[in-house]
């Protein structure tokens, strides 16, 4: 058989096995994936991964459709060791293979950036954020230290909480520092992940769009306890919010009065090494 | 020399510049550090006195001292020494041809590649093995093997391990040993250098592992600071490991490039160099550059520790993002300094086992060379939600996603290569299959987290763990034991059992594939890294991953089974050139001759030549037994 009817078969193999393959890992593994729809954020993460995984499939079932092609096909019979075409190279293979993979990376990039500029998608933005999304946010800090979580409402008299709660359908601004270390604040199931830095003012949008509870990690390793600082944050109704925020203002108004003032950053003094 | 054997005492024989003076003189260096050490800042930490030991400058000069009095005893300052006295310089160390070479200073570039292979692979078993106890600790989701202490020092040294001993992985023992084989030189351009490099790695390798006894260090391997800063004196240990790691990769990388741009024999054009070698280019380019960040960063961050500076303290004016930046400066090359010589083995084996030339040879390297200059633009990827330059993370993504064209090139060699060849399924060309298979599931998963919005979720989970294993454990050791399975029998002239090679393959590529791919799930289900405690619901899948782990490591044991068997106790003779290769190193006699070459060959072509009537690659590659 000569080189072209080998081509063709791979060729096809590779457009059925691409054609079943992709719709079903869209269908199937496409609903399933991570974060799912617990905000704005997550939901737009959830498109990006489907994309993702509907343009890696066709890559792998053809690299792996070309190989074991060649590995059924090609294999040497018996002891006799026969030698292959001195073939070295084809410049239309290679030139298209580069053509190729350009514009699948070039996709790739531009796709990402595209979604990335529209709200930011649940990543911390640094002090100065690029990527605003349209509305009136709310705005609560996430304080990160050795080895727990805080949350501070300027909006509502600063009152710093030990308990995460957001309103549902309602733009928040999150400001994600630390008192010490570097920590990371993910918040799973709303896709939001920002590293909590010292001195630093990490903001990061989310619009949460379901009630639910959500799971609350530290994703940066941050010392001994890392493994046990995580939370558990709620997403409730604005009024239940309002009514649960009253409450807490009462609960911590004696902290609240020696509390530093609410700022985007905080320094305490220098822990220092004796040597 | 006189040639009649003078019975010396024993004495006299134990103590002279061996492994043993070295030992004796670092633990006795190492003393003398740590007293010294007290007497400078111990008056000064008075308050700390409760805390005994926790003098930072104590360890890290006693360290200093104890590593200066291992290599002064294996005899490192002897030639400088006697240079200085106007004695003539002399290779006379290479000359000697007892088995004792292999444990002290040896310039013989065959010998420090022996060394290197045994020496990396005791440390690539003591990090394996902190796998296997991670792995026992997480078949529960909150600990019950090891406090919180112990597991992050077993994490961090796992960590720490593999990437700084296995940097030197297939460059040490492989580059070093066939480099100049292929090169047709008779030696390395610089011996000693070569040599230092070694014992530099194997005293970083002891230094690291004394960390337990300093009570560890909590930062995992990429050492964040500020969180470095708090750390008890096992930190120092990091410190000091990773940065003697990198001054020995850089000593190893100048040496490797000087030799390929010198010492290639006549007619060795840059074209008709093997592939091998010009992965080994395209890695000493990385080891050279990227190195040197890494030790100035270490540097910094043992001073911040030991002299009040606070370079990476933000609360002292210092910056924490400095510190992440400039170790990803090094950090990111230095993930490709471990996947490089991988393409190299591949494409480097690969026309022998399916009887054609190489494919697109000049692809190949665009490829290596490609991937060099893109690795040193990517770094911020690694910090894409760190909130430090958030503007640039368009031009990250596109950086990253750009790496894996050059990538593509490497896949393209060997799709072409293999398209209709004779393909012949011995142990190597398996592990380089498996290659092709695992890097292409490292790559695309490498796209999920390259993407920013995809990242959110990825990022710091098992899901980027399970990316690097499968691009690393997938890539660089896969292809290590291809090299091992396909060049020891030429450095030692035994051959390995296939059957038990043939099991330890399919054990290890099957096992690999069923603990690292559900660690993809586990991360996309909000699993993070280095936490020791995980959601309840993630058990099963924990447990399952941690069973095939178990499985994976024994099959390592299968690997060391064989080497045991093969290598020492049945000591069965290899073919000459077993696998009917071209390549110069292979026109040897086995064991190959102190000096290699008796005439320095004229290379007329590249060593692909396959696929056509045999023509003979080197004219004039006399071996130095002299049958020509």
């Amino acid at each position: 058989m000569d080189q072209h009817n080998h081509l063709r078969r791979v060729g096809l193999l590779w457009l059925l096995a691409s054609a079943v393959a992709t719709p079903l890992v869209i269908v199937l593994v496409g609903p399933i994936v991570p974060p799912g729809s617990g905000s704005v954020e997550a939901s737009g993460q959830v498109t990006d991964n489907t994309v993702l995984l509907g343009m890696v499939t066709p890559v792998i079932v053809g690299i792996m459709v070309y190989f074991t092609y060649a590995m059924i096909v090609f294999r040497a019979a018996g002891d006799a060791v026969l030698e292959g075409p001195a073939v070295r190279g084809h410049r239309g293979a290679q030139f298209w293979w580069i053509v190729l993979t350009s514009a699948t990376v070039l996709f790739l990039a531009a796709f990402g950036s595209w979604r990335l500029l529209q709200d930011g998608s649940g990543g911390g933005q640094g002090p100065s954020p690029i990527a605003v999304p349209a509305g009136k946010p709310l705005e609560v800090q996430v304080i990160a230290q050795q080895w727990q979580f805080t949350y501070r409402y300027p909006a509502y008299g600063g009152v710093e909480t030990a308990h995460l709660e957001l309103p549902d359908n309602q733009l928040v601004e999150l400001h994600v520092t630390s008192l010490d270390v570097t920590h990371s604040f993910w918040a799973y199931q709303l896709g939001v992940k920002a590293d909590a830095n010292p001195g630093v003012d990490n903001v990061v949008y989310v619009t949460p769009t379901r009630l639910q509870s959500f799971d609350i990690r530290c994703s940066e390793l941050c010392g001994l306890f890392h493994g046990y600082m995580f939370d558990t944050g709620e997403v409730v109704t604005p009024s239940a919010f309002d009514s649960w925020i009253a409450k807490q203002r009462v609960l911590f108004a004696p902290a609240t009065r020696v509390l530093p003032p609410y700022a985007t950053t905080y320094s305490p003094d220098p822990q220092r090494r004796a040597g | 020399m006189s040639t009649v054997a003078i019975a010396r005492p024993l004495w006299r024989r134990l103590i002279g510049f061996n492994l043993l003076t070295a030992t004796a003189l670092g633990v006795g260096g190492f003393f003398l550090g740590w007293f010294i050490g007290d007497h400078i800042q111990g008056s000064s930490i008075s308050y700390y006195s409760d805390s005994a030991g926790q003098n930072d400058l104590a360890l890290l000069l006693g360290y200093g001292l104890g590593i200066a009095g291992f290599l002064i005893g294996l005899g490192f300052a002897n030639y400088p020494l006697s240079r200085m006295l106007g004695r003539p310089a002399s290779l006379v160390e290479k000359d000697d041809q007892s088995l004792q070479r292999y444990f002290g200073l040896c310039t013989d570039h065959k010998v420090i590649g022996m060394q290197y292979l045994v020496g990396i692979g005791v440390f690539f078993f003591i990090g394996g093995l902190n796998a296997m106890l991670i792995r026992t600790e997480l078949l529960q989701p909150s600990p019950n093997v090891f406090p919180p202490d112990q597991y992050l020092t077993l994490v961090g040294m796992h960590g720490t391990m593999m990437m700084g001993m296995m940097t030197s992985g297939i460059l040490g023992p492989f580059a070093n040993y066939l480099v100049p084989l292929m090169i047709g030189s008779r030696r390395m351009a610089f011996p000693r250098i070569e040599a230092l490099t070694f014992w530099l790695l194997m005293a970083a390798g002891v230094v690291l592992t004394t960390t337990i006894f300093f009570g560890g260090f909590q930062t995992g391997w990429t050492g964040y600071d500020p969180l470095s800063d708090q750390g008890q004196i096992g930190m120092d240990s990091y410190l000091l490991f990773f940065a003697l790691v990198g001054i020995s990769m850089m000593l190893l990388g100048l040496n490797l490039l000087a030799t390929i741009i010198t010492m290639r024999a006549p007619g060795l054009t840059w074209s008709r160099l093997p592939i091998f070698c010009w992965s080994v280019v395209a890695t000493t380019l990385l080891m050279v550059l990227a190195a040197p960040v890494l030790i100035a960063t270490l540097l910094m961050a043992a001073m911040d520790r030991t002299a009040q500076t606070a370079f990476f303290i933000q609360s002292a004016g210092g910056s924490s993002y400095l510190f992440e930046n400039l170790f990803w400066v090094f950090g990111h090359p230095e993930v490709y300094v471990l996947a490089l010589p991988g393409f190299g083995i591949v494409l480097e084996l690969l026309p022998v086992f399916v009887r054609k030339p190489l494919w697109g040879y000049r692809v190949g390297i665009a490829g290596m060379l490609g991937v060099t200059l893109m690795s040193f633009f990517v770094w911020q990827h690694h910090i894409f939600f760190s909130g430090i330059n958030a503007d640039l993370r368009p031009f990250y993504m596109l950086s990253t996603e750009i790496i894996s064209i050059p990538t593509g090139f490497i896949f393209l060699c060997a799709m072409g290569t293999i398209w209709r060849g004779r393909m012949r399924f011995s142990v190597p060309m398996l592990f380089c299959l498996a290659w092709v298979f695992n890097f292409l599931i490292g790559g695309v998963s490498g796209v999920f987290l390259s993407d920013v919005p995809s990242d959110v979720t990825t990022h710091g989970s098992f899901f980027s763990m399970a990316h690097f294993h499968y691009t690393i454990m997938g890539g660089l050791i896969f292809s290590f034991f291809a090299a091992i399975y396909y060049w020891v029998p030429k450095m030692t002239g035994l051959r390995f059992n296939e059957r038990l090679a043939k099991i330890h393959f399919w054990m290890m590529f099957i096992f690999f594939n069923l603990t690292f791919m559900p660690l993809f799930v586990l991360g996309f289900l909000g699993m993070p890294r280095r936490a020791v405690t995980y959601a309840a619901h993630l058990q099963a899948l924990n447990d399952w991953v941690s069973t095939c782990a178990f499985v994976l490591g024994i099959s390592m044991l299968v690997f060391l089974t064989n080497t045991v068997w093969s290598l020492i106790l049945r000591r069965e003779a290899a073919e000459a050139n077993p696998w009917r290769s071209k390549s110069l190193e292979w026109q040897l006699p086995t064991p190959v001759p102190v000096y290699n070459f008796e005439r320095i060959p004229v290379v007329t072509e590249d060593p692909y030549g396959y696929g056509m009537p045999s023509i003979p690659v080197a004219a004039g590659a006399a071996p130095a037994s002299g049958t020509a």
